[in-house]
């Protein structure tokens, strides 16, 4: 059972990299002053006092640690909870945990999914759950306006987990009522979630229903600030509202911060994704946004380029692409990883001609803002009945690979320089080894063509992704596998297997060899060329990762998810050390500044959200877009953003002007709070619309005019 | 849920699948079965969704469907992979429906000998915005510099059209002509047809080429999906080629070069219309040039034509600025030419009539534009404006594309035409006096004698020729009583009043002074035999011509009415709608004694045989292209 394994590795992995590890710990301090009655779930724990509920959990412990041979374990435990020798015979579970009726006995060869399904066992009255929920919420609505907004965010989390208790219980009726009664009072950003559990009203349908599974094995994190909480628990006291209380204690995080309350809009703005927001700890780590060192390249004496020469008198410059902002120093970037945090891959001889190229082009670069926008060149598909899937193009713009849904991946050279494959081994022989042009003499010359087509996936191509040099391809693809390609050959040279599920995106690291993938399976890998299996996973999404994307200085990888939180992860540690929340929607495109400080993302809600990835906030809002957002990019010099619609449309962005107009001041830069203007007129600097052809790439090319690609949709 | 939210399966649904695998099922257990498979259903649904987003389509397809099936270890459903719309069937006996599923013969299938050809190539095509920098797209047309290759079908439409266009076969041109007047596509071209169309210089020996070019220019013009930009300026000069220069075909009398002029100069003022906005100052300049050539005593007579044609063709008020007060000068030279009746002259003094004829019809209509205008300033902009419902009447709507022209005109009143003084830097019609329209009349009667009275007084001859007119307007003013005697000379020149296929409306109205022209009408002119010879004159002033030969007419103000027939296009010689005035009431001012000169002018305008010919030409410039 493939989708049990899924889950187990979701539940172990969780706590070692998201920083849920220590969630006894914020417990206790949270929580410490518990309501009611003294019966805090929290206590009877530690007490081992034997409930029906907790002996059902600490059987199904036993049971998993018997599993797997932990012996020791298991009598230690057995000792402290002072359960019976024979208590982990089958029977005796069954007759033990009674209580959760027959979920024990269908639940017996998956011990720990029941565990984590029979929190929900604990009873309440089912007919008392529209009662309690009312009762807060009418106290809700009259607390003062400034306590208003933040306490409804409690509303959401404790409707899903009451309607879930009462389908648990088989309280079939009462759960309809439920979910009838108060799902219109959600926000409406929960919609699709309040779709999936409206079809849920069985208690046998929860069980592998993924959406249940990340409510259960993930606690939503409300943000709240003191005043505010003191508020709710003073009132979940008086009223000895257990039944709240308790589901607050055991299924929700909340994050008290000491201050002003949050209005509406700040609410709204960080809401919305599947697990609530971020917790603020979980942005704290520090994250070496800066760029690497360009390494010295002499470029050549002999260039007549006067632009050119001025280079020639600093040769230490940096790559222009990475001092986006103008400052040309050649120190290192305070802010900069120390250059072998990573260990990268030595330059060759082509990859520093490609650079003094790149140079070259740079001096060239239109130097864009609002009042110089870029010209748009639209690379149209046609005939791409098999569906187009993914684009890719080299950083020089001389290829365009497109991913299909018939399997296909396909290479176009879009310079009138042709495709050409290597000579065979036989023919390789025969050359002369030593001559000049024997980079030249390997090739083909009857196999130069305008495009080629590569054949060896079994399901559509998801992700495609060049490598630096213009040597590899990689693809991913729906069959589970990425695919190194060789573009000397163009034959397939390794499947990368290790997601088993479609993997939906891939992409090279800015210095080639390492690349990252991300797919079904909710987790996130990181490769090496030269490695068949994963040098790092990157797991904590609660549902499929949809985009990977490297920062520019390659210490770092973005992932977006349909949990509509962005997780910033570290390649060297392989932990999380950003979470962004706010996105409504699955999100279907990343991308870093050239500058490595910010990244923007676009999700199926049709907004783009802008990043500061140093400070771990959110630094603006662009709404114009009406459909998912399938590609985003910056500009060579981060002066402006395009992004790519499915509503056929391309939009400019003036994101240097939405950095510049946020105002932060340090309690808000602390906090995270961000007041977001809505000035998304001011900054659109401009629509492009297609002809009927969703744009699923941009590109920039070195010297700043937009790529755009996408196939003609009749 | 109140509103079912869900598609459901009925356990009927279940039990008669279940009855089809053979299977006898218990209503509860059928119940149970269907609220399963309904949840099932939705997951799978859900789960399918997320590959057709990665798919990046809107669309859910059976495909994607069948992937999430299989990812949750169900068998796919073979069978509906067809891209194209199943039909769903019912059966009404059964109350059955179900999806038509036809037999496929594959044995017909394989011996098939239509095989279908396979899908085209998946391939890449570039399209290129260009943006200004200020983030709006690059005006149509222009070509920026940075990335320009035409793709080889424009390449190979360029070719074709050029060459059907300036080709041997008419039929051809007329299609390639059609086709550059409605194309969406050629923004890209612009520039090179541009280009041949500056060629005309090279062609002045051929008038069929020159002419072709024309037709080119107009279809250019009238194309609404081209951006002409700065390109209108390179247009106009190649139309004022063909107006002004004294062409290397025009050497052969036989080459009916008046025609091209006249064309050329209703495609001027066209241009200018539609199109004057776009570069500032263009009506100023070409007002100018037209000038220039016009004072001119060293040009040919045709260029003298053309100019006369050109400002005839800019409009009433270009030819009270320009040609009205230049008239006593010119009126010498032509005067010479005319008279000339030596044998050498001939030709020349040909031309002279046909300078002549175009002067004649231009101040005829400033006199009739003028007095339309009075008339409307005097009776006030109160109320209904006599002019609109002739307006309405007039069979050319005033087509939106016709914008008003750059600097706004005052009121009509007199014309105090300020736009041209405004810009009209150092140029002689600065100290420009607007002159009353009786002095105006006197001094052009003075020229032109009965050959200018008649054009006023055709009333009852042109009655019969009018009796479809929609509506009639009678203004009131002035006016000079047309001799009964007239009649006749009108008759034999019909030509002469073509080109008054302007409606009331658009001259009268304050801000279009000139009408916007139709390429429908060409400027007439009088077929006349005689010459012509060049001398230079001595430039008589205004003051020269009596000024007064009306009675104060601000005591009595003097009444005159005008008959606008708007006479559909129909058969040949009815084409062009009969202008008539009708003079009422006013005494007679008949008693004001011709020039000497115009009495020597007496055969101008009775020179019978053109009206066929007139019309053939009027046609042949009308090609329904």
């Amino acid at each position: 059972d493939t989708s049990l394994a899924k889950q187990k590795t979701d539940i172990k992995t969780e706590p070692s990299t998201d920083g849920f590890g220590n969630n006894n710990a914020n417990d206790g301090r949270v929580l410490s002053a518990s309501p009611g009655s003294g019966s805090s779930t929290g206590s009877n724990k530690q007490t081992a006092a034997v409930t029906p509920e907790d002996q059902q959990t600490l059987l199904a412990v036993l049971q998993f640690l018997k599993k797997n041979k932990l012996i020791e374990s298991v009598e230690i435990l057995r000792r402290e909870a002072g359960l019976p020798e024979n208590s982990l015979d089958p029977k005796a579970t069954e007759s033990a945990g009674a209580g959760s009726g027959g979920a024990a006995a269908v639940a017996e060869d998956q011990p720990d999914v029941r565990v984590v399904l029979s929190a929900y066992s604990q009873q309440g009255d089912p007919t008392l759950y529209e009662v309690y929920y009312s009762d807060l919420k009418k106290f809700i609505e009259t607390v003062l306006d400034c306590h208003r907004a933040e306490l409804s965010q409690v509303f959401y989390p404790l409707f899903v987990h009451m309607y879930l208790e009462l389908v648990y219980n088989n309280h079939e009726s009462e759960a309809k009522a439920f979910f009838e009664k108060f799902s219109g009072d959600q926000e409406c950003y929960y919609e699709e979630d309040l779709r999936v559990l409206s079809g849920l009203t069985k208690k046998e349908h929860m069980r592998g229903n993924e959406t249940l599974l990340d409510f259960r094995t993930s606690k939503f994190v409300l943000r709240i600030s003191r005043d505010s909480y003191q508020l709710l628990k003073r009132h979940l006291q008086e009223r000895q509202n257990n039944q709240i209380w308790n589901i607050i204690q055991e299924h929700l995080y909340i994050d008290i911060f000491d201050g002003m309350p949050r209005s509406k809009s700040q609410i709204d703005a960080m809401s919305g994704s599947l697990a609530g927001e971020a917790k603020r700890e979980a942005n704290k780590t520090k994250v070496y946004y800066g760029l690497l060192k360009e390494p010295e390249i002499e470029l050549p004496l002999d260039d007549e380029d006067e632009e050119a020469e001025n280079e020639e008198g600093k040769p230490k410059k940096k790559k222009p692409k990475k001092d986006s902002m103008g400052s040309k120093s050649k120190k290192q970037d305070p802010n900069a990883p120390s250059q072998n945090r990573i260990p990268l891959p030595e330059l060759k001889d082509s990859d520093k001609l490609d650079k003094i190229m790149y140079m070259k082009e740079a001096t060239k670069r239109i130097r864009l803002g609002s009042d110089n926008l870029p010209s748009v060149c639209f690379y149209t598909f046609l005939n791409a009945y098999q569906g187009l899937t993914a684009v890719d193009f080299t950083d020089d713009s001389s290829l365009i690979a497109g991913g299909f849904a018939d399997s296909t991946v396909r290479v176009w050279s879009v310079t009138p320089k042709k495709l050409r494959k290597v000579k065979s081994a036989a023919d390789l022989n025969l050359i002369d080894k030593e001559s000049d042009d024997v980079l030249e003499r390997i090739m083909d010359e009857k196999t130069a063509s305008e495009s080629k087509i590569m054949y060896g996936h079994s399901g559509p191509v998801y992700g495609i992704s060049f490598s630096p040099d213009r040597n590899y391809l990689l693809s991913s693809s729906e069959d589970g596998t990425v695919r190194l390609w060789s573009l000397l050959t163009f034959t397939c040279l390794v499947a990368y297997k290790g997601h088993n599920y479609p993997v939906w995106d891939t992409q090279f690291s800015p210095y080639g060899y390492y690349f990252v993938s991300g797919g079904h399976d909710r987790v996130a890998r990181l490769w090496a060329t030269d490695h068949y299996q994963p040098l790092r996973i990157f797991s904590g999404h609660l549902a499929d990762i949809t985009c990977t994307r490297f920062h520019p200085n390659s210490n770092y990888v973005a992932t977006g998810s349909s949990d509509r939180t962005i997780r910033v992860w570290d390649v060297l540690s392989g932990n999380c050390v950003r979470i962004f929340t706010g996105h409504k929607g699955p999100i279907h495109s990343l991308a870093f500044s050239p500058n490595g400080k910010f990244l923007a993302s676009g999700a199926t809600d049709g907004r783009v959200l802008l990043w500061d990835i140093g400070h771990g906030l959110m630094m603006g809002e662009l709404k114009g877009h009406t459909d998912t957002i399938y590609s985003l990019r910056f500009s060579r010099d981060g002066e402006i953003l395009a992004s790519g619609s499915m509503d056929n449309t391309v939009r400019l962005w003036d994101v240097m002007k939405a950095f510049d107009d946020l105002e932060t001041d340090d309690f808000t830069a602390a906090t995270g709070h961000i007041h977001l203007q809505d000035n998304s007129q001011e900054l659109l600097l401009g629509t492009y619309t297609t002809k009927s052809t969703p744009v699923i790439h941009l590109h920039f090319t070195r010297r700043n005019l937009l790529l755009a690609a996408g196939a003609f949709n009749p | 849920m109140s509103e079912r939210r869900f598609a459901e399966v009925s356990r009927e649904s279940v039990r008669l699948m279940a009855e089809g695998a053979g299977v006898e099922l218990g209503d509860d257990v059928a119940a149970l079965l269907a609220e399963d498979v309904c949840y099932r259903l939705r997951e799978a649904t859900q789960s399918s969704s997320q590959f057709m987003r990665h798919a990046k389509r809107r669309k859910l397809t059976v495909e994607d469907f069948n992937r999430a099936l299989r990812w949750s270890n169900v068998e796919a459903i073979c069978g509906y992979g067809a891209q194209d719309a199943l039909p769903f069937r019912s059966v009404k006996e059964g109350e059955l429906f179900f999806v038509e599923d036809r037999d496929v013969n594959l044995v017909e299938l394989a011996l098939a000998t239509n095989i279908p050809k396979g899908c085209a190539e998946t391939m890449v095509r570039v399209n290129v915005s260009y943006l200004d920098g200020k983030g709006n797209l690059e005006p149509q047309g222009t070509v920026p510099t940075a990335v320009q290759s035409l793709s080889d079908d424009l390449l190979k439409y360029y070719q074709q059209i050029t060459r059907a266009i300036l080709g041997e076969d008419p039929h051809l041109m007329k299609v390639a002509l059609l086709d550059l007047q409605s194309n969406s596509k050629i923004a890209a071209l612009l520039p090179y047809f541009v280009y041949v169309i500056s060629g005309v210089k090279s062609v002045s020996h051929d008038l069929e080429q020159l002419n072709r070019l024309m037709h080119m220019v107009k279809s250019l013009v009238q194309n609404p999906y081209l951006y002409l930009g700065s390109y209108v300026r390179s247009l106009v000069s190649s139309v004022m080629y063909c107006i002004l220069e004294p062409l290397a075909a025009s050497i052969n009398p036989l080459n009916d070069h008046w025609t091209l002029r006249d064309y050329a100069a209703l495609l001027l003022s066209h241009i200018f219309w539609t199109h004057g906005d776009l570069v500032s100052g263009l009506y100023h300049q070409i007002v100018l040039s037209l000038q220039k050539v016009l004072s001119d005593p060293v040009r040919p007579l045709c260029s003298h034509y053309g100019a006369v044609v050109g400002l005839h063709a800019l409009g009433w008020k270009a030819v009270e600025r320009v040609l009205f007060p230049h008239l006593p000068a010119y009126w010498a030279n032509l005067q010479a030419v005319l008279d000339d009746y030596s044998v050498s002259n001939a030709q020349v003094k040909a031309d002279g009539h046909k300078v002549y004829g175009a002067i004649l019809v231009a101040v005829e209509r400033l006199l009739k534009m003028k007095a339309l205008s009075l008339s409307q300033s005097a009776e006030g902009h109160s109320g209904a404006h006599p002019g609109s419902v002739v307006g309405a009447a007039s069979y050319r709507v005033n087509s939106p594309g016709l914008s008003p022209p750059p600097e706004p005109l005052s009121e009509a009143a007199l014309g105090i035409a300020s736009h041209l003084q405004v810009g009209g830097a150092g140029c002689h019609w600065e100290e420009w006096t607007p002159v009353p329209l009786p002095a105006m009349y006197c001094e052009l009667y003075s020229f032109f004698g009965d050959s200018l009275a008649v054009r006023f007084s055709t009333g009852p001859g042109f009655g019969t020729h009018s009796p479809c007119t929609p509506s009639q307007l009678s203004n009131s003013r002035k006016e000079p009583p047309g001799p009964a005697s007239n009649l006749d000379t009108t008759r034999k020149m019909p030509q002469l009043t073509a080109n008054l296929n302007i409606s009331p409306r658009q001259d009268g109205s304050p801000r279009t002074d000139p009408p916007p022209p139709s390429l429908s009408g060409t400027g007439s002119r009088s077929k006349s035999s005689s010459s012509c010879s060049r001398q230079r004159s001595a430039g008589l002033s205004r003051e020269v011509f009596p000024k007064a030969r009306f009675t104060s007419p601000q005591t009595t103000p003097p009444a005159f009415s005008f008959l606008i027939g708007g006479r559909q296009m129909g058969q040949r010689c009815q084409g062009r709608r009969p202008f008539q005035t009708m003079f009422a009431t006013t005494p007679p001012v008949s008693a004001v004694p011709p020039r000497t000169y115009a009495h020597k002018l007496p055969v101008i305008g009775r020179v019978g045989k053109p009206v066929r010919r007139w019309t053939c030409s009027h046609y042949s410039l009308h090609l329904p292209l």
